[in-house]
């Protein structure tokens, strides 16, 4: 498989910024593994996305947020995210965001049900506003709203 | 408490992979369009099938490729963050602006604690 290399490229991105000291991606050895509770359709399910929906509040002072399902827009704000712009564009929401998807699978019977808000996880620089603040917050949004399964789709 | 279920769907293998996850659906595509390409249903119902199936399936962790494509060809996948000599003055410039930004932004308070 010829993937792109995003750890690779984007250090040399970044050093040609002048940014010295690399970025330490995320790495562990073990993996917590928890197996689905309940058949598909029983099951309630929740998105989280990284896509944003209000560019007003600046990135590196957003954070984690559960937002009503209705209230999804069309079209999210995702200008200020990193993605590829000079590839492709993210005006068909289908393209991340599940949301069509699960609406027809609950209409099929295939899931349960589709949780009443959706969430929001920031792309934070900082590995520690992600462990300690972030996402502690989704796990509480997750069982606030009593999820079974979760899809987390990472623009 | 039993943990819930999770799978990632993304189309960064090796951040994920080094990261890992308990479940992780991998397409070959553009950073922005993870589930498959803008107005292709078909590929995203593909992808959604699969990180449903592997949510139920899954007993230990797992990751998997999807066959889909982008083009016909891997030509898009040379510009996303290039260094070239032709833009190599302007990154430095949108490092320097990047370095000014982020002390306006810590002067205004606006850094998250």
């Amino acid at each position: 498989m010829n993937y792109i290399s995003y750890i690779e490229r984007t250090k040399a991105f970044y050093a040609a910024q002048g940014f010295d000291l690399p970025y330490q991606w995320s790495q562990y050895d073990d993996v917590p593994f928890s197996p689905m509770s309940k058949r598909l359709s029983d099951a309630c399910i929740g998105i989280v996305t990284t896509a944003y929906r209000d560019q007003t509040t600046p990135m590196m002072a957003r954070q984690a947020e559960a937002v009503p399902t209705e209230d999804a827009p069309t079209n999210f704000l995702n200008d200020d995210l990193s993605w590829d712009k000079e590839t492709t564009h993210m005006a068909d929401r289908r393209s991340y965001f599940p949301l069509e998807y699960l609406k027809l699978g609950v209409k099929s019977g295939l899931i349960g049900s589709l949780s009443s808000r959706f969430y929001f996880a920031p792309t934070q620089y900082s590995q520690r506003l992600t462990i300690e603040h972030d996402a502690p917050a989704i796990v509480r949004f997750a069982q606030e709203d009593t999820l079974d399964g979760v899809v987390l789709v990472p623009i | 408490m039993a943990g819930i279920a999770t799978v990632v769907v993304g189309a960064a293998w090796d951040i994920v992979n080094r990261c890992q996850v308990p479940r992780f659906v991998y397409n070959d595509l553009p950073l922005g369009n993870p589930i498959g390409k803008p107005w292709d249903i078909a590929m995203q119902s593909h992808t959604m099938d699969r990180a449903l199936a592997m949510l139920v399936d899954a007993k230990t962790p797992t990751a998997e490729a999807m066959p889909h494509r982008f083009s016909s060809d891997d030509r898009w996948k040379t510009t996303y963050m290039a260094v070239t000599d032709e833009n190599r003055a302007e990154l430095r410039e949108r490092g320097e602006e990047n370095r000014r930004q982020r002390l306006l932004d810590k002067a205004a308070g606006l850094k998250r604690k």
